[in-house]
């Protein structure tokens, strides 16, 4: 930042920021067990106390020390959560009580511990994370051999490497790091007199590791790693406050990652470096046809450094390069200001292939650069090394065997040739061949099969034949050129096919990312999407895969699974819970419940994620190996379209709740309405006929009438609305028998016989008119409501014509009155709730439930009901309705 | 003809109404509003008919009619809020001989229970003929005749005839029907009895959709009207 503008950096103000509401965590550092790093964190601890502030101790490793005890006397101390592993009880810091506990401070010891398996997070450093989100203080304390960068140059030290690592960006997060210093010799004193806790591990080396001269560099580690935190303190404080400071032009460390081991080193001191020199750091992965064709250990040993680069805090870049891998990193390194890179020296090679390495390379292009070489570990060469080389040979049998079968074609094809053609150029033969297999099997089988062609066109074809002898000076120099042109066109063949290859992987992802979307897209509701995601996550991983998501009351579950699945187990359920609450990989292979047997990621889009997806693999390695890039890019898109669905949905539920709304508020209504109606002419009339000894017999009986009238309407609108509920809640179950049409209008107009005083009734029901299967109750109520309404809009006196005929499969029966008729666009809608109502075209008192129940009750028994004018002029209402016939009856 | 009927009802109001109708047709009435006072009524009471309510709120009213089955055959008269078919076959095969539904019409219900009280009094039994609205039977001669025209029965049909016009005004469940006429393997085949109240009907000039005589409570059984319904309906 060469510019000096006065405002602060807004990351580091954000930084600042996110701290407020976090805990702050203080380490207490030391260059080896026994240096007091625990008595140190005690009596801090006590200090605090006595101000104070509530303090916990959640975890103290005391070692049976008895200062140590004394010390911890007078703290609260938690409780250790047993875990049961093969056998064993081991105790673990109970993760859950302390953060219900919720202490201002809390003592953990002990930063590096590996976590029984099972428990939530692998490491406890992992714990630690969640106890300050949670704005609990942390006090912890911590060996300088187990910061993850330091871990080689300790264990090359002390000749120990320890497992337990902890990454130097919790160390860089810390808010305060105190060192706790001891010289050796007081060390080694505390040792002899038996005050110090050997692990047991590091018992065997107990000799080695505490000799003076270890101990000394270990002390300057630590002291070194201190010092790099006050520096980087005081930076972070000069941006934050945007003190101007002599800034130098950001320095930037470039490594390189190559499938060879000594990789995670370069990664590990250019992170060192960079920390030192206050630089950014880049790590590159250069993909070419190259890398696409590269063997499955070699792909993982590059992702496990981009892993470890991700963790180390770097800055990743992925280039792609077909040709000169070497010039497109430094044209890279030129790009982002890079003055240094770092890369691992590769293996020893045979003599000719030394010089083109890529760090060869690189040495010899990038004079520009400062470029350093980190050594070659030495533990994992031999193994390495024996990997790499057996896996090509075994690879390549066929096209060697090609080659050998391709020369002995073109020896056999230039005799024919010789015989046919004498003055033919028989070298353009052998040629054809070597390109043949330059191109089908790569640049080992081309070398092969250009030497064997050689070889075979001097033996064979050149005078003297069957001699290597050769007179012709013209044919030395015809077999020299053939010679370099089919080792040319061999390498250009092979590198063609490489890069057929790659294109071919990069074609194939890009392909089925595009299948992913067309899929996704054609998916209508969540299932689809859902069904979709996971079969075609399955498929193009060749894993298992689940999918789960939030049921109604918030509660994560299986949704889809590809094998089909519905259920996992608890374990796996508590790493989906997991990693849907905090949006972060968990279980198999992540950082967090490593012991399940699926890997869960969080299906996000912008701040809301919808979904976890699981994927579970065969075997361990193809856990290790799969392409967890196209994995990310499928999870965008399944976010994508569960996004849609659910937008789709929620829009869909919205729309029905206001539906539900003007259906509660018309019910209402019409409770109130239709029910006082007949209850005011029944306690009218019944009041007048126990009040008034005046009335004479006439009025009398027509009070009754109207009482029984008014009191029969009153109970088919309570049927309605009772079925209106039974529908509703779908309690209603029609039981369907045969029955004959003419019994139900029967029964009908036996109950409507008041109503329909006024109306003729003509029916005409063939005689031979089948049954139907129906529920005789239901339907009585159906051509009740039905004969109720016809006689409600039809002028007194108009007739109501009931007729039945077959149609097909069903009976039709029609119902039709004189009344004014129904527009046709309103026609569907008399089948709606309170659909009168709505209208306000009211003319008597009626409950615009009565049809509306029709249309449920008829299709509850696979029946039908529609409108039409009764008559051609568009005049008159007719109802028709459809319903089942009965299976054929069999005469006795 | 006096009788004396138990009404088990638990609703005032609705034991008031029937109190008052019973009374103006002249037959004494025992109350009981509960299941209890119900079984001991009709054993106490040795009522000529009971009128149960399903609805009773210490227990189902089916129970006091198995109770009541265990020692008496007195017609029982079932009371029901507006049931499935299923319902009123349920009390029908617990034995109940009739039901009205809920909310009733008086005159009906009076009407069905004359008819179960005139069947208690061996009205019908060793008649042979019988003669209700314009249809004439005569079992001696075996002839059947609506008004002067002979209406050519044949045996069954003349048979299914004589069973509901000799318990005309009562319900006749469909099995009960079917096992009569047609034997104890038949019960249950409905559609026999369909096809041959369809060809009755055709013969005595009944409409089923506008019934005079043959009513059917569809997936029951079927009704003859009694001499006052024919008068009335006319």
């Amino acid at each position: 930042m060469p510019e000096t503008e006065l405002r602060p950096e807004p990351e580091a103000l954000l930084r600042e920021v996110a701290r407020d509401g976090r805990g702050r965590l203080k380490v207490f550092l030391g260059a080896a067990p026994g240096v007091g790093k625990t008595y140190a964190m005690l009596e801090a601890a006590r200090a605090r106390r006595n101000d104070g502030v509530d303090v916990v101790a959640a975890v103290i490793e005391t070692h049976g020390r008895l200062e140590t005890d004394a010390l911890l006397r007078g703290f609260e101390i938690m409780p250790r959560r047993p875990v049961y592993y093969r056998d064993r009880i081991l105790s673990e810091m109970d993760l859950d009580a302390l953060l219900a506990r919720k202490p201002a401070l809390a003592l953990i010891d002990e930063l590096a511990h590996t976590n029984a398996p099972e428990s939530r997070h692998e490491k406890r450093w992992q714990d630690v994370e969640e106890v300050l989100d949670a704005g609990i203080d942390v006090y912890t304390t911590l060996n300088v051999q187990h910061i993850e960068t330091l871990n080689d140059t300790v264990a090359r030290i002390t000749g120990i490497r320890v497992r337990e690592t902890v990454p130097d960006a919790v160390l860089q997060a810390a808010d305060e790091i105190e060192l706790v210093d001891l010289t050796p010799d007081e060390l080694i004193g505390r040792l002899k007199a038996g005050k110090v806790y050997v692990p047991e591990q590091a018992a065997r080396a107990t000799q080695n590791f505490f000799a003076k001269g270890n101990l000394t560099a270990l002390r300057e580690l630590a002291m070194r790693a201190a010092a790099d935190r006050v520096d980087a303190d005081l930076r972070a404080h000069m941006a934050a406050n945007a003190i101007p400071g002599p800034w130098p032009a950001q320095e930037r460390i470039l490594v390189c990652v190559t499938e060879d081991p000594s990789t995670r080193d370069a990664i590990r001191i250019a992170k060192r470096a960079a920390d030192r020199a206050r630089a950014e750091w880049i790590v590159l992965s250069v993909s070419s046809s190259h890398s696409e064709t590269m063997t499955d250990a070699a792909k993982d040993a590059v992702a496990a450094s981009l892993r470890l680069a991700q963790r180390l805090g770097a800055e990743v870049a992925t280039l792609s390069a077909e040709h000169d891998r070497a010039e497109e990193i430094l044209n890279f390194a030129r790009r982002q200001n890079v003055r240094r890179i770092v890369i691992g020296r590769p293996p020893a090679r045979a003599f000719w292939r030394a010089g083109r390495s890529l760090a060869a390379t690189l040495l010899r292009k990038g004079e520009a650069f400062e470029i350093t070489l980190t050594p070659a570990s030495d533990g994992t060469r031999a193994a390495g090394g024996l990997r790499w080389s057996i896996l090509p040979r075994n690879l390549d049998l066929a096209g060697y065997l090609g080659a050998v079968v391709a020369v002995s074609v073109a020896v056999g094809c230039s005799f024919l040739a010789e015989r046919l053609f004498p003055v033919a150029s028989l070298s353009l033969i052998f040629m054809t061949a070597v390109i043949t297999v330059a191109s089908r099997s790569g640049m080992g089988p081309a070398v092969l099969a250009s030497l064997l062609g050689f070889l075979c066109y001097d033996f064979f074809f050149v005078e003297p034949r069957l001699t290597f002898t050769i007179y012709d000076r013209s044919e030395l120099l015809t077999l020299g050129l053939f010679l370099a042109s089919s080792l040319v066109t061999g390498n250009l063949a092979a590198r063609l096919r490489a890069r057929g290859a790659a294109q071919g992987a990069i074609a194939d992802r890009t392909n089925k990312l595009f299948n992913f979307a067309g899929r996704a897209a054609a998916a209508a509701g969540f299932d689809d999407v859902v069904w979709a995601s996971v079969s075609h996550v399955a498929s193009t991983l060749e894993a298992e895969s689940i999918l789960l998501a939030p049921d109604v009351n918030g509660e994560l579950v299986v949704v889809g699974g590809f094998p089909p699945e519905d259920h996992i187990e608890l374990r796996d359920l508590s790493a989906a819970r997991y990693a849907w609450q905090t949006g972060e990989p968990t279980g198999h292979g992540s950082d967090t419940l490593p012991a399940a047997r699926w890997l869960f990621l969080p299906v996000s889009t912008g701040n809301r994620t919808l979904a976890v997806l699981g994927v579970a693999f065969a075997n361990e390695h193809r856990f290790a190996s799969f392409d967890r890039r196209l994995l990310d890019a499928l999870i965008d898109q399944i976010a994508l379209a569960l996004e849609r669905t659910l937008l789709t949905e929620e829009l869909s539920q919205s729309r029905l709740a206001s539906e539900t709304e003007r259906l509660r508020t018309a019910l209402l209504s019409s409770v109130s309405h239709d029910l006082r109606t007949p209850l005011v002419t029944i306690i009218g009339a019944a009041e007048s006929l126990a009040e008034t000894p005046s009335l004479g017999e006439t009025a009398r009986h027509d009070l009754a009438v109207n009482i029984r009238e008014e009191g029969e309407r009153l109970d088919r609108y309570v049927q309605n609305l009772l079925d209106m509920t039974r529908l509703g809640h779908g309690a209603l179950s029609p039981r369907t028998i045969p029955i004959e049409v003419a019994d139900v209008i029967g029964a009908a107009r036996h109950r409507l016989r008041g109503v329909l005083r006024d109306h003729p009734v003509d029916v005409e029901v063939p005689e031979t008119l089948p049954s139907v299967l129906a529920d005789p109750v239901l339907t009585e109520q159906v051509l009740v409501n039905v004969l109720d309404n016809a006689a409600k809009y039809a002028p007194t006196g108009t007739p109501v014509r009931i007729s039945a005929r077959q149609v097909g499969k069903s009976v039709e029966l029609r119902i039709a009155d004189g009344g004014r008729g129904i527009p046709e666009e309103d026609r569907d809608k008399i089948f709606e709730m309170f659909y009168r109502v709505e209208t306000g075209d009211r003319q008597r008192a009626g409950t615009g439930l009565g049809l509306a129940i029709s249309r449920g009750l008829i299709e509850a028994q696979s029946g039908s009901i529609r409108a039409e004018p009764a008559l051609p002029d568009g005049s008159g209402t007719a109802i028709l309705i459809r319903l089942p016939l009965a299976p054929p009856e069999v005469l006795p | 003809m006096t009788a004396r009927i138990l009404i088990v009802e638990d609703e005032a109001p609705i034991r008031r109404l029937l109190r008052i109708a019973l009374e103006a047709e002249g037959h004494l009435v025992v109350e009981a509003s509960t299941a209890r006072e119900g079984i001991a009524g009709a054993a106490r009471e040795t009522p000529s008919a009971i009128i149960l309510d399903l609805g009773l709120p210490d227990a189902d009213g089916i129970t006091v009619l198995q109770a009541i089955r265990e020692w008496s055959t007195v017609p029982v008269l079932v009371l029901s809020v507006r049931a499935d078919e299923a319902d009123k076959v349920a009390a029908l095969d617990a034995g109940a001989q009739d039901y009205v539904v809920k909310p009733f019409g008086v005159k009906e219900l009076l009407a069905r229970l004359r008819a179960l009280l005139r069947d208690r009094s061996d009205e019908n039994m060793g008649r042979s003929v019988i003669e209700i609205g314009e249809i004439r039977m005569d079992a001696a001669a075996h002839t059947a005749h609506r008004g002067d025209e002979d209406l050519k029965l044949t045996r069954r049909e003349f048979d299914l005839l004589w069973m509901l016009m000799s318990n005309a005004g009562r319900l006749l469940p469909q099995n009960l029907i079917l096992h009569t006429i047609w034997g104890p393997a038949h019960t249950g085949d409905a559609q026999y009895l369909r096809v041959y109240i369809r060809q009755l009907r055709a013969k005595i000039g009944d409409d089923a959709s506008n019934p005079r005589y043959i009513f059917t409570e569809a997936g029951v059984g079927y009704r003859f009207a009694d001499a006052d319904t024919v008068r009335v309906s006319r």
